[in-house]
């Protein structure tokens, strides 16, 4: 039994998740908390954002993020493949960073024009 | 003689710029103390931006970006990198830079969108030694994400607020070790998908009920003791807990930055620490405007857009058909409520509306928002939750508002 607090809505209800019984999802008021419990336990996405290395622009990190979500557990492995990047400015929002980045289908992309 | 001056170009100010010159005023001119526009948001490099203004999800960066896009198309001047020393009550704005040294520029509106700055560790007077390592959730944030220096190796956070939550993940995707987070009150400040994302997410245990006694180190912090606290928030003996760590991070509130207000001699809100307004976002100086977080610390900087988008098209109503007149309401807070924004509301004939902002003292369940003028019931709004981490947003149409004499009390009832 897994306890999770849903996020789908501010009220935010205290989640009970059985993944014993077919991720069955007790403590939610609204139907979207099932999906949301059952999701959550078993393929979690995130959308990753970090900065990288950028010379010759005002300030020394570039933000950036993943075009699209990520499998949670795949956040660390992608977080140390930004270590070796240096970019050179100009760089524009969306320019593409790491193409296809750990095999996800995401894209890394500067999320700051500088 | 410019038509308005802002002051401050971060999203408040972008956005009441950008709304006031769409509202006809000509000559506006942003003053921004830091080389860029975009204020906070700059660091602020996770995503979750947007999502009620733009109906997708954008980091912080982006979300500046695309105002000051927007502001692009405009004649909006900006002067960057310039310091606003003082504003007179006749509306004439001293500031100073490195290029052009003191001026001092006359406006016919000034809308003040300063944003709020972070409560320290002097605020809330934590015991102990006085070590390097102890930051400021957000100036930690600015190190990191701007400047490119690790604040930390092993971390604990106090305060639960969300930039607090935040700065927990972005320490931990950096390499950093985060021990804890650790709150005072029942209650987490911050919103529920950040302590998923942020601390649930790499298994970092929040103590609610808990606070920082003792912090030890000669050079660098070394060791933060943490105890639990009982109702009356003091330390229980016996409860404490050893942290051996390097950093601690304060995430313990931020307090709107009203320096300038003040000086001006503006009326101040004890409760919101910001200027008292009137529900177009007029001060009570005649043509001063507020908006943003140096007003009240909103939750979403959605918000700060929507409501600075307000102020800016009331001061280019200002500057082209003057001083709106009409009879005053007062705002009181009943039970259950913190404070109001607006704290005055002035009856004019064109108005459709008014908006009201509030927070709650503490979480609520199934409940009634009620406003009463003199006992007399004006309207009932019903909610199924409430919590103070939460702002209220309320609308009163002009019918109802015109039942209303003098003032309306604002209070939650929870016998529903």
């Amino acid at each position: 039994m897994k306890e999770l607090i849903c996020i789908v809505c501010p009220k935010g209800c205290h989640l009970k998740v059985d993944e014993n019984n077919d991720y069955k999802v007790t403590g939610n008021s609204c139907e979207k908390g099932v999906d949301y419990g059952k999701n959550e336990l078993i393929n979690p996405m995130r959308v990753i954002t970090s900065t990288v290395k950028i010379d010759g622009a005002l300030h020394k990190r570039c933000p950036v993020k993943t075009s699209t979500s990520i499998p949670k557990g795949k956040m660390m492995e992608i977080v140390k493949e930004l270590d070796s990047i240096t970019l050179k400015s100009p760089v524009n929002v969306g320019d593409v960073v790491i193409k296809n980045v750990s095999n996800t289908g995401a894209d890394i992309v500067v999320t700051k024009s500088m | 003689m410019y038509d308005i001056i802002v002051i401050g170009g971060g999203p408040a100010g972008l956005s009441a710029a950008c709304s006031a010159f769409e509202n006809g005023a000509k000559n506006i001119l942003i003053i921004e103390r830091d080389k860029e526009l975009g204020g906070i948001l700059n660091q602020c490099v996770h995503n979750g931006f947007g999502l009620h203004y733009f109906k997708e999800e954008l980091t912080g960066p982006e979300y500046a970006e695309r105002f000051v896009k927007l502001l692009n198309e405009t004649s909006v001047q900006v002067m960057l990198d310039t310091m606003v020393l003082d504003i007179s009550n006749d509306k004439i704005v001293s500031c100073i830079n490195t290029k052009d040294g003191f001026m001092q520029l006359k406006a016919k509106s000034i809308i003040l969108a300063m944003g709020c700055r972070e409560r320290t560790r002097g605020a809330i007077a934590i015991p102990g030694d006085r070590p390097a390592g102890v930051y400021t959730a957000g100036s930690a944030q600015k190190y990191l994400n701007i400047d490119g220096f690790m604040v930390g190796k092993r971390v604990l956070i106090l305060g639960s607020g969300d930039i607090g939550l935040i700065m927990a993940r972005r320490m931990t995707l950096e390499g950093a070790k985060v021990l804890a987070c650790v709150e005072v009150m029942p209650y987490s400040g911050g919103l529920n998908r950040n302590i998923v994302q942020c601390l649930n997410d790499f298994d970092i245990p929040l103590y609610l009920s808990h606070t920082i006694i003792d912090i030890q180190g000669k050079n660098r912090v070394e060791k933060v003791i943490v105890a639990k606290v009982g109702e009356d928030r003091k330390p229980i003996k016996g409860t404490e807990m050893e942290f051996e760590c390097d950093t601690v991070l304060l995430s313990v509130g931020l307090i709107p930055e009203n320096e300038l207000t003040k000086g001006a001699g503006i009326n101040m809100d004890m409760r919101t620490s910001g200027a008292v307004v009137y529900e177009n976002m007029e001060t009570g100086l005649e043509g001063v405007f507020a908006c943003g977080n140096v007003v009240h610390v909103h939750d979403l900087v959605d918000y700060v857009t929507q409501e600075s988008a307000r102020a800016g098209a009331a001061a280019a109503d200002y500057v082209l058909n003057g001083e709106k007149n009409g009879e005053i309401i007062t705002l009181k807070n009943g039970t259950g409520v913190t404070y109001t924004v607006p704290q005055k509301i002035r009856l004019t004939d064109n108005m459709k509306n008014a908006e009201i902002f509030f927070r709650v003292n503490k979480v609520f369940g199934l409940s009634k928002i009620n406003l009463t003028s003199n006992g007399e019931k004006i309207a009932s709004f019903k909610r199924e939750h409430m919590a103070p981490g939460e702002m209220e947003h309320i609308i009163l149409p002009k019918v109802l508002l015109d039942k209303a004499k003098n003032e309306i009390l604002v209070e939650i009832d929870n016998e529903v």
